[in-house]
């Protein structure tokens, strides 16, 4: 039993970087899906084009494969120096997340049926209020539980950022496991349990979210 | 470094061989997670709640914690394990992996299929007669899945993005190309957009076909609850 307490020791080390980037991933992502989803509801055709066209391109192309890019190209191609590589690894999450939770927006805030826009046109609210008062507040109760899974998703896609060196929790496992290598089973279990642990309160509050997004609301 | 068209048109060969690889990994990967995902379904339809509560957490594990660990899991911890412990290649690791990461994704469209089937379908087959199995293969089933067909091509399209992933376990595809190409002349940016390009050019096409399946299936639903 020593060899878990030892594990577990090592791994909190690299529990902090998780952290950071798994927050500061949410935060980003959460307000580009905000920006991004809203842009492409707009009458304006180059804003919703241009957001058309980031979305796609994110959403097309797959994020391991845009973290390493980020990580040669900013600095390499376009003399780029975020000063960190956990500012990499958050500008690659959240512009991917961002492009695929920007679509739960729109989804959401195209679902909010015609007649309440009308209606608050006819009220003559201005397209701010509009959307302030009226659409948001109906579209936000049903992008939850979405928003829910898409952070669960996030917490697993913050176990990439080791591939490009930072020392997050898989990164200190894969260090204990290379110099005991009979105890790699203990190391991933351990590693899998933490993320568990941190995905559990995320899964029981996307399930009550789910519920309260059925709630109070006829459907049909 | 600069952007160098020279080797921008150089690596898309080299990356392309990789691309039937890709491709072959996220086949073999799908059909593992199609077919395990009614393993779940099963398991979970057990009458006996214990063992209905430990599928439905089993699955809910495998489906919360990175599919990269559990990657790393099977390749390099699995082999280690006394009795069933096997140590299997890259290419059967990857397929495992992922394949069981995504059966728990599967198996839940199944579920959301099997559940849409409308009660009195199930009473109208145990009205007449019929055997579990012929319930299943003749009644439910046939209804349950045509309308998950876009959900399940969404995820086809996940997993395809997912594969990847198999490049840090030693499976020789594109990004593992593109990596290894990078290290050897230390040009990564280049390889790199060819990957995300190639990834583009697949995903993005069938991204478009499955939203007009969607439509198509919406509106075939549409029409049948219009006559109810």
């Amino acid at each position: 039993m020593g060899s878990i307490a030892d594990i577990s020791l090592v791994l909190l080390s690299g529990l902090k970087i998780t952290l950071i980037v798994l927050i500061l991933s949410i935060i980003f992502s959460t307000l580009i899906a905000l920006i991004a989803g809203l842009s492409r509801v707009s009458n304006n055709w180059l804003v919703s084009g241009f957001t058309g066209f980031y979305v796609e391109i994110f959403r097309g192309t797959s994020l391991i494969v845009q973290l390493f890019w980020f990580s040669y190209a900013l600095p390499g191609l376009f003399n780029i120096h975020l000063g960190s590589d956990v500012w990499v690894a958050v500008l690659a999450i959240s512009l991917n997340y961002g492009a695929y939770m920007s679509e739960i927006v729109r989804g959401a805030i195209q679902s909010v049926p015609a007649g309440q826009t009308e209606a608050s046109i006819a009220l003559n609210f201005t397209g701010f209020q509009r959307m302030r008062y009226i659409i948001l507040p109906q579209a936000i109760r049903m992008m939850l539980p979405e928003y829910g899974n898409y952070i669960i998703q996030i917490l697993k896609a913050t176990s990439l950022v080791s591939l490009i060196g930072l020392t997050d929790l898989l990164y200190y496992g894969n260090i204990y496991r290379s110099t005991h290598l009979s105890e790699a089973p203990t190391v991933y279990i351990l590693i899998l349990a933490v993320y568990f642990l941190l995905a559990l309160p995320l899964i029981l509050l996307t399930r009550k979210m789910e519920k309260v997004a059925k709630k109070g609301v006829v459907h049909g | 470094m600069t952007w160098s068209w020279d080797v921008f048109f150089n690596v898309i060969p080299l990356i392309f061989k990789g691309l039937w690889i890709t491709l072959g990994l996220t086949i073999a990967c799908y059909a593992f997670a199609m077919v395990f995902g009614f393993f779940w379904v099963f398991m979970s339809r057990i009458p006996w709640k214990p063992v209905n509560w430990l599928f439905r957490w089993l699955a809910e594990f495998i489906r919360s914690t990175p599919p990269l660990v559990q990657l790393f899991f099977i390749y390099y911890a699995w082999p280690s394990i006394p009795v069933i412990g096997v140590a299997l290649n890259p290419f059967a690791a990857a397929i495992l992996g992922l394949g069981l990461h995504f059966s728990t994704y599967t198996s839940e469209v199944y579920r959301s299929g099997i559940e849409s089937v409308e009660k009195g379908q199930w009473e109208a087959a145990t009205a007449l007669n019929l055997s579990t199995k012929q319930k299943w293969l003749h009644i439910i089933l046939p209804q349950a899945i045509p309308p998950t067909i876009p959900m399940l091509g969404n995820y086809l399209i996940i997993m395809f993005k997912e594969v990847p992933l198999a490049s840090t376990i030693g499976v020789v595809a594109m990004l593992h190309i593109a990596n290894d190409y990078g290290a050897q002349y230390y040009k990564f940016v280049e390889p790199l957009t060819v990957v995300a390009l190639f990834f583009l050019l697949l995903s993005y096409p069938s991204a478009l076909l499955i939203r007009k399946l969607e439509k198509k299936y919406n509106r075939r639903f549409d029409k049948r609850t219009a006559t109810l």
